[in-house]
């Protein structure tokens, strides 16, 4: 359900998924998947279109990636000094990170108290969007793609036009006393 | 050459202090035009689809401030097509609270006895219905059984919805597909089109200034219909009469940014804002429990795994509603819905070892998200709420094309709030943990600080200059002719979903704005029937007409 733009950058855009696999992870997309940690079952943000929300023109994110991607490293590398880490220079230093290295690391970023907190957040906000919402794609085709967030969090879908409808929706009977100030309009005192 | 147009009446918002009055005043004869800063939708436009771009980021904004993201309406008849359309009345304690400033906040004109009459009118405008238990969906069910099971009461809450139409689809939010919520655009804003009123969509107003009349001039941006980021052009209308109603995270920003122009506001302006004490708890539901503890089972069997469906709030504790409670106690709790798109986010994993609102245990939260459901309270804030210098142009620096923006507003919530919140977790917890029924934490207010969906009291109505900026009246201090009809206008938290106070202050309103037009000049009568005719309402509050006349 991913893909990834011609353009785009493959270190920063594994480094992203990093993030967003933090965020949300999901398991690995294939043994030599190096961006997901795999630390859970099914697919998490990366799998659910995490890179896809956050180029979307309507999103506002995607003129700040590249920058964020490589801030983002360069607070891996003091993360691995400050832990005596060694990074496997095979991949971005956020890669390079086990999954509770990146957590801590997250941490961090989204702490109150940081000067990059708001963006931090943000991909984080875009990265949990992308899992509950499927924000890039129209919520019908995600469903009928078996969208990994939606389904994961067993999203009823639609009727056949594509319009939801509950006409069980139900128990159907009294089932508290109302406030015994309630005044004839239904309202409280 | 540049021509500015003029009109008698301009109106700013087309929400419930918007709609109302455009409506009474356009029934009475003056001309009024409507600039709303979002789209005009209407029932086929309304998708079931969180893709970007769909009604519903296109109708609804989310502005995250310092320490307070407000969310609300951003399209031709506001807060209403995007709200959950319950509509309860302010309890009786709510118009005697002090607040922050130790005298009581609301002017000594209104109470709830004399607000009642303007709350008819309103219930007869959208209408508004009690609802059955047999309306009540799964999730109200559950909250109800639950409130029960633990020795308190519940009540199913009026609503402005058509249950013959409803489908419990939950996509409120976005909008109402189906035409069953009742909402401003199927009652007061086609009776004002009727009567002349002109709306214009995606017209932003930034500013206002004065003309050499006594009037002002009001300066409008048209907004880009998909990316409101962009102005795609510009213009200002004269107007005898100006109606600020842009809600009330955008009507303080307006008035600051028109300082330079009209001169010195009131200090009110701008302060005082409150969230409505709004804070959410999400409880995830054991369902055994809720079979074997509630005796609870939808007609397949299942016992709850229905946070999906159902229509927004349905059923609501109101055992804390109590004037005898100290203030900053008292606080209702309503079930509630929230969908995905920062429905999950701020959800935190009980007895986390990790982070709580993302990570691993996040991930296994998300798969029990069908036995989910989510709490609202709303208590007593102080207003601590304080805008900031204004943005360059609307109330926010948009972030995204539309919905994101980032705003000016600064909210450090105060111990007296902090207790209230405290006070009503644990509430939730008592209600909704016994007997193993569920785990239950708080929404997150470390990711966009606190959050409320009814923001209030930032040019609020008063008797205290010093600590109001609007008289009792809803005129402007020091501004005549300038009224504020929004949530803005309420002094202060309500403790139950303010759309129905909101709009019975602007029903109360009309009489005095119809008098100020008149005053200017505008040949305009107060006396129009409910949107669709009927007379009910207006019988009851012509007796109250001739004392909101004069000033």
């Amino acid at each position: 359900m991913q893909s990834v733009l011609p353009d785009a950058d493959p270190a920063r855009t594994m480094t992203l998924e990093a993030y967003a696999d933090t965020i949300l992870p999901g398991e690995k997309r294939n043994p030599d998947d190096r961006a997901v940690a795999g630390v859970s079952t099914g697919g998490g943000a990366v799998a659910s279109g995490a890179l896809d929300v956050l180029r979307t023109e309507e999103g506002g994110m995607a003129p700040a990636l590249d920058t964020l991607a490589d801030l983002l490293n360069d607070h891996a590398t003091r993360y691995a000094d400050e832990h005596g880490l060694t990074p496997d220079p095979a991949v971005p230093p956020f890669v390079a990170l086990a999954y509770d290295h990146r957590v801590a690391l997250v941490r961090q970023l989204v702490a109150p108290d940081h000067p990059e907190r708001e963006a931090w957040v943000s991909v984080a906000m875009f990265s949990t969007i992308a899992f509950d919402a499927a924000a890039h794609m129209h919520t019908t085709d995600a469903l009928a793609a078996g969208h990994p967030g939606l389904t994961t969090m067993g999203y009823y879908g639609p009727d056949a036009d594509g319009l939801w409808r509950f006409p069980s929706f139900s128990y159907g009977r009294a089932l508290a006393r109302p406030h015994p100030d309630t005044t004839p309009s239904g309202s409280p005192a | 050459m540049t021509v500015t147009e003029s009109t008698d009446v301009l109106v700013v918002g087309s929400g419930f202090g918007g709609a109302i009055t455009a409506y009474h005043l356009a029934a009475g004869g003056a001309r009024v035009v409507v600039l709303e800063r979002g789209p005009w939708l209407t029932g086929p436009d309304f998708d079931h689809d969180l893709k970007f771009g769909s009604s519903t980021t296109r109708a609804f904004d989310f502005v995250i401030g310092d320490g307070m993201s407000v969310l609300g309406g951003n399209c031709v008849g506001g807060g209403s097509v995007v709200y959950f359309a319950a509509m309860p009345r302010a309890p009786r304690f709510v118009f005697d609270r002090q607040g922050s400033i130790g005298r009581r906040m609301w002017p000594a004109a209104i109470s709830r006895d004399s607000l009642e009459p303007w709350y008819d009118r309103v219930a007869e405008a959208l209408p508004v219905v009690r609802q059955e238990w047999k309306d009540v969906p799964f999730s109200g069910g559950l909250f109800g059984a639950a409130c029960d099971h633990a020795g308190r009461t519940a009540n199913p809450v009026p609503v402005a919805v058509d249950h013959e139409k409803c489908t419990n689809c939950n996509w409120m939010m976005s909008g109402c597909r189906f035409d069953a919520k009742r909402s401003l655009l199927l009652n007061y804003l086609p009776a004002a089109l009727a009567h002349g009123a002109t709306i214009r969509p995606l017209h932003e107003v930034q500013h206002l200034s004065r003309t050499d009349d006594g009037g002002y001039r009001v300066h409008y941006t048209v907004v880009d219909d998909t990316d409101y980021r962009v102005a795609v052009g510009s213009g200002s209308i004269d107007a005898k009469v100006v109606i600020l109603a842009a809600g009330a995270g955008a009507t303080p920003v307006i008035l600051q940014r028109s300082e330079p122009h009209l001169g010195r506001m009131p200090a009110a302006v701008g302060r005082y804002f409150s969230g409505n004490g709004e804070r959410l708890n999400t409880a995830i539901l054991n369902e055994d429990r809720v079979r074997d503890v509630l005796g609870l089972s939808r007609p397949d069997g299942v016992p709850y795994e229905a946070y999906q469906i159902g229509k927004g709030p349905c059923v609501a504790n109101w055992d804390r509603l109590d004037g005898s409670l100290p203030e900053y106690s008292r606080f209702s709790l309503e079930q509630l819905y929230f969908p995905p798109g920062f429905g999950t986010i701020l959800a935190q994993v009980p007895d986390a070892t990790g982070p709580t609102w993302f990570g691993a245990e996040k991930k296994e939260l998300l798969r029990t998200w069908r036995s989910w459901l989510t709490v609202f309270t709303m208590s007593e804030d102080d207003n601590e709420g304080v805008f900031g210098p204004p943005p360059e142009r609307g109330n926010g620096t948009r972030l995204s094309q539309q919905m994101l923006a980032r705003g000016p507003l600064r909210y450090r919530p105060t111990p007296n709030t902090l207790r209230g919140w405290a006070e009503s977790d644990a509430a939730v917890r008592d209600i909704l943990e016994r007997d193993g029924l569920s785990r239950v934490m708080p929404w997150t207010n470390e990711v966009v600080g606190a959050y409320t969906v009814h923001p209030l009291a930032s040019c609020r109505i008063g008797d205290d200059p010093a600590t109001s900026a609007l008289d009792d009246r809803h005129e402007l201090r020091d501004h005549p002719g300038i009224f504020v009809t929004d949530g803005a206008a309420v002094p202060g938290a309500l403790t139950v979903n303010p759309a129905m106070t909101i709009a019975a202050l602007a029903e109360r309103s009309v009489p005095g704005i119809v008098q100020a037009a008149r005053e200017r000049g505008v040949d305009v009568v107060y006396g129009a029937p409910a949107p669709d005719g009927g007379t009910a309402g207006r019988r009851g509050v012509l007796p109250l007409v001739g004392n909101l006349s004069r000033r």
